[in-house]
């Protein structure tokens, strides 16, 4: 955990807002928005950090091929995840940061306009993001906030800038992606807040200091939110750190972990066994399956039921629908219904394998992500916890949640 | 490659926001098409080979809210 903190330099995020003057005097001027940036972030190496770690540098350059100086910028801060916290703390704490990265994706791709898509619940990043933008005076680009509403879908991309568009924050059909058509059908960067401050301060060391961190593959920092921890929160990661050594910073002893969830509710989850090796790297966890998705670490304590704990996520997810999709709407009811089932011992002899044949069935069928991203958690729940789900099937509960017996 | 373009006339979409699980597309052309267990149409291959052409496009017609759509190869 020895490493020099990044976006969690200068004043303790408990602290609140960085004012204007106090965040230039600890970090210097903004550089100017060269075209340069572009390369300088590709060499970078930065994953985008809204889940799904898409290369931040390919982002701009496919806004910046289509812009004719009438770019958009998103500034995605719906954070909807309900076991992350990252976004909102650093939009509280560190706004200067977050514009300084959207100022600069302005200057660089010829953007007209800026919106700050903020979660509706996150009233304190508000503030701190209105105060920020009244401390910059008068900005090159108009930047405005737009509340996202208080819906697990609302923050994926094409439902932000279909919200923006029109009020309405369900996803919308791919392509035109919003690169292509975005805000007011022009060429748009949506992108999330932590990637951007990150881009603020890449844009001063340069790509050599950011990838100057990080143990594996994947450079640099990210913020992670843990939780089911003693001390969990908000907290950054140099990037291949191990979930067994967040575990003990977070007070978490092995023996009280049953599994850990990653990612977030569209993650995978892992046995404690196959969790405390694994390092935190989101491309090393990609080719391995798992996913970093958007910095969550959750762990389940060891007297909790793995099929339980699946099927409240199932339940959000398939509650959470954008209710547009007949694969998303019907499927994942029966999938979270059926769950529900096995983890209160009441299913039927072949729920399992429906469990099974529906979540082979459902990926890539959505006008989103949504549905895949239940799925994918719960195909990795039930090779998790396997035993667990056979033997809730039979009736029986698992160890650590036994079926009542029978009365005579 | 060119002998696979040749032999396809293109790939069906089906647009999930508009498709309502009528499944006229599943009885025109089961041959590519079955349907989920609630009525919605499963791609068993998006590709749609020559000597199907014929019924995909018949089942593109069907669709009484235009959600399938065959794409031509680029």
């Amino acid at each position: 955990m020895t490493f020099e903190a990044r976006l969690l330099a200068g004043p303790a995020f408990a602290a609140g807002m960085e004012p204007y003057a106090a965040h230039r005097a600890r970090l210097g001027q903004l550089p100017p928005p060269r075209p340069e940036l572009i390369d300088t972030i590709v060499a970078s190496g930065l994953l985008g950090r809204g889940g799904a770690g898409f290369p931040v540098g390919r982002k701009w350059q496919a806004v910046e091929s289509r812009s004719l100086d009438d770019a958009r910028i998103l500034v995605n801060g719906a954070e909807a995840e309900p076991l992350s916290a990252k976004d909102r703390a650093l939009m509280h704490s560190r706004p200067h940061l977050v514009l300084d990265g959207a100022l600069l994706a302005a200057g660089v791709l010829g953007a007209r306009e800026i919106v700050l898509y903020v979660g509706a619940r996150h009233v304190d990043a508000q503030r701190s993001l209105q105060r920020a933008i009244a401390e910059r005076g008068r900005l090159r680009v108009p930047v405005r906030i737009v509340l996202a509403p208080d819906a697990y879908v609302a923050g994926e991309e094409s439902a932000a800038v279909h919200f923006v568009n029109a009020s309405d924050a369900r996803p919308t059909v791919t392509p035109p992606r919003p690169f292509e058509s975005g805000i007011d059908g022009y060429p748009t960067l949506v992108q999330n807040v932590e990637s951007l401050a990150n881009v603020a301060l890449i844009a001063r060391g340069g790509d050599a200091w950011y990838r100057s961190l990080g143990r594996g593959e994947t450079r640099g920092t990210a913020l992670v939110t843990v939780s089911g921890a003693p001390h969990g929160g908000v907290r950054e990661i140099e990037l291949g750190m191990r979930v067994g050594e967040i575990a003990a910073v977070s007070g978490v002893a092995p023996e009280s972990v049953h599994a850990v969830l990653l990612g977030g509710y569209f993650g995978r989850w892992l046995t404690r066994e196959q969790a405390w090796p694994v390092p935190l790297d989101p491309l090393a966890l990609r080719a391995a399956g798992a996913t970093f998705g958007a910095g969550v670490i959750s762990f389940l304590p060891a007297h909790q039921c793995g099929v339980a704990a699946t099927a409240t996520v199932l339940e959000y997810m398939a509650a959470q629908s954008a209710a547009q999709c007949g694969p998303c709407v019907f499927g994942l009811r029966a999938i979270a219904d059926t769950t529900f089932a096995l983890a209160t011992n009441s299913a039927g002899v072949h729920d399992l394998e429906r469990l099974e044949r529906w979540t082979g069935q459902i990926t890539g069928r959505g006008a989103c992500r949504h549905p895949d991203g239940a799925v994918a958690q719960l195909a990795s729940a039930m090779a998790a916890f396997s035993r667990d789900f056979a033997s809730h099937a039979r009736g029986r509960g698992c160890e650590v949640a036994p079926a009542l017996r029978q009365a005579a | 490659m060119k002998r696979t373009v040749e032999r396809t006339v293109g790939r069906l979409v089906v647009d999930p926001i508009v498709c309502d699980g009528h499944g006229l597309c599943a009885e025109l052309l089961p041959e590519l098409i079955e349907l989920d267990d609630w009525g919605y149409p499963i791609l068993r291959s998006p590709a749609v080979p020559r000597d199907l052409a014929a019924y995909a496009r018949r089942a593109v017609a069907a669709c009484p809210v235009l959600a399938l759509k065959l794409v031509p190869p680029e």
